[in-house]
């Protein structure tokens, strides 16, 4: 990417910048060959050797800072892959199920073959869980029964269980074993319980049941007139999250008890929980064929084989959290302190944002490299994290952000990268390495928490290195660049707002001023080493940068992970919308079965279960058990055509969801239902046995029975319509999902609203709002900079035929010389073409004169060269050398010689060849020709005619420019006396030639000079001859032969015209206005002020150039450049001086000496400042009252081809395509510009603040105080290839630029209105 | 050294000169109430102690609850109450502990006239205060082998904290004698009943806690210094516009 001129300067500046003695903490890998490698020790050559390194490894980073950091980030997230193995933070029990039969209480030891048994899985539970799930419905239902009797006798039923159950006996071979002996004896409650005191057992057995609700006492149970209001009475007030004492007690959850007055489906649901300390199989297994036989469950086929352990992990109390909060925020004030260091960048945040991600990456890819060689993280990761990330530290970061800002800030990006890594280098690795000697001296502590502890925390140590190294030091270099210009914003201004060192003209006697003590240091300056066309990773980062990718990802990243924890929480959403649909789903009693509880009613028995129906259908006649057959689908089937409604038959069936009923509680159940008893479940287990089914059918009579007085006054309940299950379930699920919709909104809202209040608009950039609009149409504009509003569209002026060679303005008019001779002159408001010299307008008439002439020649030359037949334009052309040798009627040089192939497609032009030659006067080779004409327009109309303009476009000028150039000599003068009849035109020739001097338009040598005042172009000839032109008549005034070497260089000051000659001598001429009418008019406001009022010559004066002085050696060398400005004419040479005149006797003031190549750029304005550039890339400022030199810099490799000063800076461009903008007071540069290439010497200076550089195919406007990127306007559709060379400034604060062939003229209005 | 101590006569000199300054034209148009209240003494001293109280009061809270044994029931109805469970007088204690001492290290360093250069940021300070709380939670939580293990990992914890980010002499020195005689403290405090250790395992107190205090020692001085270095800094501020 780097040619290998700016390798070498890079290598040269950075070589520059390693000697500053600033940088001498260590040695710089350039500077080895300063030391001798015999005497340095192993601990020198070892720090040099990682000072090396770490240099190169900065100038890679940040060449490549795109595929670096998708390096890093690819790497992250290999590393953190394994993670997603990992369970997601929180505190939902895990579960371990294992058989039933085999089942042995596990071992403490950890075996070597665990297999899938998870580690927490040792020793014995806390305890066992067994419970007994009663299902009971009174059956069939009678409409003479109210409500209450739905769950009062089934409930009364309890007691009866429960003395089964605590009476139960089991009797073997090795013993009498009863459930007092077996259950979790439990003691008092926690002090803070006692309201619960009366419900739950103390100082005994752990069995819960509904029947607690009533101390277990039958008596108090019948007694009771309301049994809702008992259970209500225990109920929390408010929102409460864990379990109610309701859950504990009946052992499901509440809306599945079925105890209440709008029970639709009749059945109770209740749950004995048993605790047992410890497991005895024999036991259990014959309470469980005890209970089966009392009350057998016929279609319940409930897998009984399972034994699921849960574990609970570590519950964070309120005692544990205060620390833990503590050190986070101790954390939180670490990272905050360090990253306020961060200084002296672009986007502090942005910095810090990657500071935090450096170390919190760097922690998740230890944990994650951790778990993927097998380590699996026991401790807990959010107790330690804090302190990992206080010893992984942000200390590596700052230190490396403190040392590259501390760079010179003139060196390139990945120069200050390289140069800050390698000089912190030697601190960091010796950081590192005693960080790695701490850590590995925990490790040999022995204890397991430290030395996983310090296990983690050397990967995450080399994994942060790994990360600072890659991730960060890229980051910090992208910010680096950014910074540049910005930071010149900030520091600039405050420069500005010292006193100006040069107000204006009033000082114009004491430029430049003396260097003052500056106020800044070289550190200080803030230099923009900018390249236009950044490279395309830039570009991308730019991007990421401004539209903020990066955030959004995270931000977007943080709602998905909430999204899934709180779906995945074991008391989540998921469990809830679970819970939610199964509970109101058709299908949710059916259960395993598949049927609706509907589909039982009908009379028809499903077919596809031929085994259910055998066993079933059968069952009622044999069984000696007569309640119990009523049951089941048997007993609907009968009792369903005798009742219509459906509900009236109670169904009790036993789906797969009952097999863990458990499940369905929170997650909380178990934890605090042991609490209560002060006996915590964290990190340890329970084992849940498989429960014990029980269906209870009560009749009628039983139900009547039990009825307490007081339960008819409930009234029924409103019965409902069956449709309203559905519309139930519907709305329920639309409840949901509104619910979950609205959430969402919110919380994107809530995420909007923290978005917008904690990231400003203006983060870290300039007018994003409009820079972002346009930002494909301006390739320069790759820093978010925005343009201005209003679009600036150039004015092209068209008419050249070849590429513009000179410019010249004075304000009003504009005059360009193209290559091929032709001069026109516009108008620099409107930009029409005013004259065109030589003169559109009289061509046709001067056709005869010409054609006359170019017949003579034929008659002379013909014999010569009669092979040139296809055009009779060129001939002459081909000879004119030897002909104005001979004859005096100089030619033009500089048209090609006659190519014959070239022009056989040529038309025909004979039919434009006017042969009435009679009105030539036969005297015309004696006259002097005057003002050209041209045959262009003519063969151009002769070529559209004949056909497509064929693929050398640039014949036109070349076969058209021997016309005029041929027939001169006489035509045009002839045409002048005749067309202008007594006009003074002829009295001046008749002047001029009195006076002696020749006035004759010189078509041979080409143009090398033109300047431009008033009303006349003065024009320096390659032969010497100097000339000047009416601009708005086109008419040469009048000319001068006196000198022969050709003129390089012309300044037209007030009525003195200066010439430097390719021989080195200055020609000093007064150009003497003979005014008729007496009338000298002003033309135009003195315009930027640094112009005096030019004299309008009108075409009625007669004008005449006189040489007043010639200085013959003027310079050794020929004179390269010539200014003149404030009464002072400053010429500087190929010698290597420079020389200041005075204008007014061409008194040679001072030679000044000091450039050591050939002076190729001169600025002097009216305050008499004058600066050279020179070939050897130095720019000399010099004090033109004293002839000393001010100060005098190096900026430019190769030559310096332009320079402009203003009030505050000087601006110069060299060969070498940069443009430089210098402090003028202290001669420190400021920052540079990269300009395309062979577009350096093209700048200006609209004002004070406003530069304009020439670039491809385009200009570009430049805040010079800030460096900032103002506007680029395009000047033609196809901006490829054609640069801008020339640029010039008028007053009007118009840009004239040339564009190949064509002129632009730019208005720059809404600049101005900018700077006003 | 010689710097310092002309940085030090600057002080003095210009803290008297203030006094006068500020008895002769009272009303200094730059200088806030906040600067001068900084740059005041006494004030200075105050605000200091002050803070320095009150966070040795904090982390003593903290600690004690870190060292609650964590199988305590899950919501213990007495969870707030635990966090005063310890004696009502050993935070202030420990509040005033950490202020004599967070006042007496910055002392020292002017009096031995070798300021503390060594990482003079909150950053660092704060890594300090958090490594310091970390041994805290290792010394609580982590269940070692025994004893021995436990003291001698909390030592070079310890010493690793110093060297990391004290390195002075005087500060081990100040942090050796301060920790053996609040050991001692203890010690007779628990001799004679008033305060007793759960699990006293070395002549009925903890081994570990001479570590723990030097530590703490380490930490608070830490702060003091930075705090005392804000006051310095402050006034060379107002040196310069002086």
């Amino acid at each position: 990417m780097l040619s290998n001129w700016e390798f070498l300067a890079v290598v040269k500046r950075s070589l520059d910048a390693l000697r500053r003695p600033v940088l001498g903490r260590t040695a710089p890998p350039h500077g080895r060959q300063l030391t001798l490698p015999d005497r340095m020790t192993l601990h020198e050559r070892l720090r040099e050797k990682i000072s090396a390194a770490f240099y190169h490894h900065g100038l890679l980073c940040a060449s490549y800072p795109v595929p670096i950091i998708l390096f890093t980030s690819a790497s992250i997230l290999t590393c953190c892959y394994p993670l997603l193995r990992l369970p997601l933070p929180g505190t939902g029990p895990v579960e371990f199920t294992t058989g039933v039969r085999d089942y042995t209480v596990p071992s403490h030891e950890t075996n070597g073959d665990l297999g899938e048994r998870p580690d927490w899985y040792r020793g014995p539970p806390v305890a066992y869980i067994q419970q007994v799930l009663v299902k009971a419905a009174v059956s069939p239902w009678d409409n003479s029964l109210v409500p209450v009797d739905v769950f009062r006798s089934p409930l009364g039923h309890v007691f009866s269980l429960l003395e089964e159950i605590r009476n139960h006996v089991h009797s073997d071979s090795g013993g009498v074993r009863s459930l007092e002996a077996l259950c979790l004896q439990v003691t008092d409650l926690l002090p803070g319980l006692r309201r619960m005191q009366p419900v739950l057992p103390e100082h005994g057995c752990l069995l819960v049941s509904p029947g607690n609700y009533w101390q277990n006492q039958r008596e108090l149970f019948d007694s009771d007139p309301d049994l809702l209001k008992t259970v209500q009475k225990h109920e929390p007030k408010g929102l409460h999250t864990s379990a109610t004492l309701r859950d504990l007690l009946f052992g499901v959850p509440g809306k599945h008890t079925g105890v209440s007055h709008y029970n639709r489906k009749k059945v109770v649901t209740y749950t004995i929980t048993i605790v047992l300390g410890s497991y005895d199989a024999r036991f259990l297994g014959s309470l469980r064929a005890r209970l089966k036989q009392l009350h057998p469950s016929i279609n319940c086929s409930l897998r009984e084989d399972h034994m699921v352990h849960i574990h609970f992990k570590e519950e964070i109390g309120i005692a544990e959290l205060v620390p833990l909060v503590t050190t986070y925020i101790i954390l939180f004030a670490y990272i905050y302190f360090s990253t306020r260091k961060i200084d002296m960048v672009k986007s502090k945040w942005g910095l810090a944002l990657a500071a935090v991600v450096t170390v919190l990456s760097s922690l998740l890819m230890s944990v994650g490299l951790c778990t993927l060689f097998g380590l699996t993280p026991t401790l807990n990761g959010g107790e330690i994290f804090p302190y990992l990330v206080v010893v992984i530290g942000l200390e590596n970061v700052l230190v490396l952000t403190k040392s590259v800002v501390s760079t010179p800030v003139d060196l390139e990006v990945k120069l200050r990268i390289a140069q800050g890594l390698s000089n912190e280098s030697w601190s960091i690795m010796k950081n590192m390495a005693t960080e790695l000697c701490i850590i590995l001296i925990g490790y040999f502590t022995l204890v397991p928490a430290i030395q996983e502890f310090c296990l983690f925390a050397v990967v995450g140590l080399v994994s942060d290195f790994f990360l600072q190294m890659f991730f960060f030091t890229t980051v910090l270099s992208i910010d680096i660049r950014r910074m540049e210009l910005a930071d010149l914003n900030r520091r600039l201004p405050a420069e500005a707002g010292l006193p100006p060192s040069k107000p204006g003209p009033l000082r114009s006697r004491e430029v430049p001023p003396p260097p003052r003590p500056s106020p800044h240091t070289i550190t200080l300056q803030t230099p923009a080493f900018r390249n236009l066309r950044l490279p395309k990773r830039l570009r991308v980062i730019y991007f990421l940068a401004r539209t903020r990718l990066a955030q959004r990802i995270i931000m977007v990243g943080t709602v998905i992970w909430i999204g899934i924890l709180v779906y995945t929480d074991p008391a989540g959403l998921r469990t809830y919308l679970a819970a939610q649909v199964t509970e109101q789903s058709p299908l949710g009693d059916s259960g395993g079965g598949g049927l609706p509880p509907h589909l039982g009613v009908a009379p028809v028995m499903p077919g596809g279960d031929p085994a259910s129906t055998l066993s079933v259908l059968p069952a009622p006649e044999p069984t000696p058990l007569p309640e119990n057959q009523s049951q089941g689908h048997h007993g609907s089937a009968r009792v369903g055509p005798q009742h219509q409604a459906p509900p009236a038959v109670p169904q009790i069936t036993w789906g797969s969801e009952d097999e863990e009923g458990w499940r369905r509680l929170s997650f909380r159940h178990w934890p605090s239902l042991f609490s209560y008893y002060n006996i915590t479940l964290a990190k340890r287990y329970i084992s849940i046995l498989p429960i014990i089914p029980v269906t209870l059918q009560l009749t009628p009579q039983e139900a009547l029975e039990t009825r307490h007085p007081q339960d008819t006054r409930h009234p029924p309940p409103p019965p409902f319509p069956k449709v309203s299950t559905d519309l139930q379930t519907d709305l329920t699920l639309y409840k949901v999902a509104a619910l979950g919709l609205a959430a969402g909104v919110l919380l994107v809202l809530l995420l909007f609203c923290l978005y917008r209040v904690l990231c400003p608009r203006n983060y870290g950039q300039n007018g994003v709002s409009h820079g972002r609009r346009r930002r494909g149409e301006l390739p320069c504009d790759d820093y978010g900079y925005s343009p201005p509003v209003s679009e600036i569209s150039p004015l092209q002026l068209r008419g050249h035929n070849m590429d513009i060679e000179c410019l010249a303005s004075d304000g009003m008019l504009l005059a360009s010389c193209c290559l091929a001779g032709q001069i026109r002159v516009w108008d620099a408001q409107t930009g029409d073409c005013l004259t065109v010299i030589p003169k559109q307008g009289l061509r046709r008439n001067s056709s005869n004169g010409c054609w006359e002439q170019r017949d003579g020649w034929e008659a002379v030359s013909g014999a010569t060269e009669p092979e040139s037949l296809g055009c009779e334009g060129h001939n002459p052309c081909a000879r004119g050398n030897s002909l104005s040798e001979d004859e005096g009627f100089p030619l033009r040089r500089r048209t090609a010689p006659a190519r014959p192939a070239l022009f056989t497609d040529q038309p025909d032009l004979t039919p434009l060849i006017d042969t009435n030659f009679t009105s030539q006067p036969p005297s015309h080779l004696s006259i002097p020709p005057r003002g050209g004409f041209d045959f262009g327009g003519l063969v151009e109309r002769a070529y559209m005619e004949h056909e497509p303009p064929s693929p050398s476009t640039c014949l036109p000028p070349c076969s058209s420019s021997p016309a005029p150039s041929s027939p001169p000599q006489s035509g045009p003068y002839l045409q002048m006396r005749r067309s202008l009849g007594d006009s003074p035109a002829p009295q001046a020739q008749e002047r001029a030639s009195a006076a002696g001097a020749h006035v004759m338009a010189d078509w041979d040598s080409s143009v090398w000079a033109m300047e431009l005042r008033g009303n006349l172009i003065a024009a320096g000839r390659s032969s010497g001859k100097l000339e000047l032109w009416d601009a708005v008549e086109g008419s040469l005034c009048c000319c001068n032969e006196d000198g022969i070497s050709g003129i390089t260089a012309l300044a037209f000051l007030n009525n003195r015209i200066v010439a430097a000659r390719l021989n080195g001598s200055l020609d000093f001429f007064t150009v003497e206005v003979n005014k008729p009418l007496g009338l000298l008019q002003y033309r135009g406001p003195p315009g930027h002020g640094s112009m005096p009022p030019s004299p309008c010559y009108s075409s009625e004066d007669v004008i005449s150039c006189q040489l007043t002085r010639s200085v013959q050696c003027a310079h050794q060398k020929p004179i390269t450049v010539l200014r003149a400005a404030a009464g002072r004419v400053v010429t500087g040479s190929q010698d290597h001086t420079v020389r200041v005149y005075r204008l007014e006797d061409s008194c040679c003031l001072y030679t000044l000496q000091g450039h050591a190549g050939g002076i190729t750029a001169i600025y002097i304005d009216q305050t008499m400042v004058l600066a050279s550039g020179g070939q050897d890339g130095a720019i000399c400022l010099w004090d033109v009252l004293t002839g000393s030199r001010v100060s005098h810099v190096y900026g430019h490799r190769g030559d310096v081809t332009s320079l402009v000063c203003t009030n505050c800076c000087i601006i110069s461009s060299g060969l070498d395509d940069l443009i430089c903008i210098w402090d003028r007071s202290t001669g420190i540069k400021l920052y540079s510009i990269q300009q395309d290439v062979g577009c350096g010497a093209s700048l200006g200076v609209i004002s004070e603040s406003l530069l304009v550089t020439g670039g491809q195919g385009c200009v570009s406007f430049w805040d010079l105080n800030f460096g900032d990127l103002l506007q680029t306007v395009y000047l033609g559709q196809s901006s490829d290839g054609q640069g801008v060379r020339q640029l010039l400034v008028l007053d009007n604060a118009a840009i004239v630029c040339d564009f190949g062939s064509e002129l632009s003229l730019v208005y720059v209005p809404s600049v101005l209105e900018k700077l006003d | 050294m010689s710097l310092t101590l002309t940085a030090m006569a600057d002080n003095t000199v210009t803290s008297g000169q203030q006094q006068r300054s500020g008895s002769e034209q009272l009303p200094r148009p730059f200088r806030g109430p906040y600067i001068s209240v900084i740059t005041n003494r006494t004030t200075n001293l105050v605000i200091r102690s002050a803070m320095l109280f009150s966070v040795g009061v904090f982390l003593a809270l903290v600690l004690n609850l870190l060292q609650v044994q964590r199988n305590v029931t899950l919501f213990p109805p007495d969870v707030i109450s635990s966090i005063f469970s310890s004696a009502w007088w050993v935070p202030p204690c420990c509040g005033t502990a950490s202020a004599v001492i967070g006042l007496l290290y910055p002392c020292i360093d002017s009096r031995l006239g070798e300021p503390h250069k060594f990482k003079r940021e909150w950053s660092s300070v704060m890594r300090c205060v958090a490594v310091f709380v970390g041994i805290n939670h290792a010394s609580a939580k982590v269940d070692f082998a025994n004893n021995v293990q436990l003291s001698l990992t909390l030592a070079a914890l310890s010493i690793g904290l110093w060297w990391t980010f004290d390195r002075s002499r005087s500060g081990f020195g100040l942090g050796v004698g301060i920790a053996l005689l609040a050991t001692l403290a203890t010690q007779l405090l628990v001799y004679n009943g008033v305060f007793q250790y759960t699990s006293p395992d070395f002549l009925y107190i903890r081994s570990w806690l001479p570590c723990i205090f030097f530590a703490g020692v380490i930490t608070m001085g830490n702060i003091g210094r930075q705090l005392a270095l804000y006051e310095y800094k402050v006034v060379q501020e107002k040196t310069h516009q002086d």
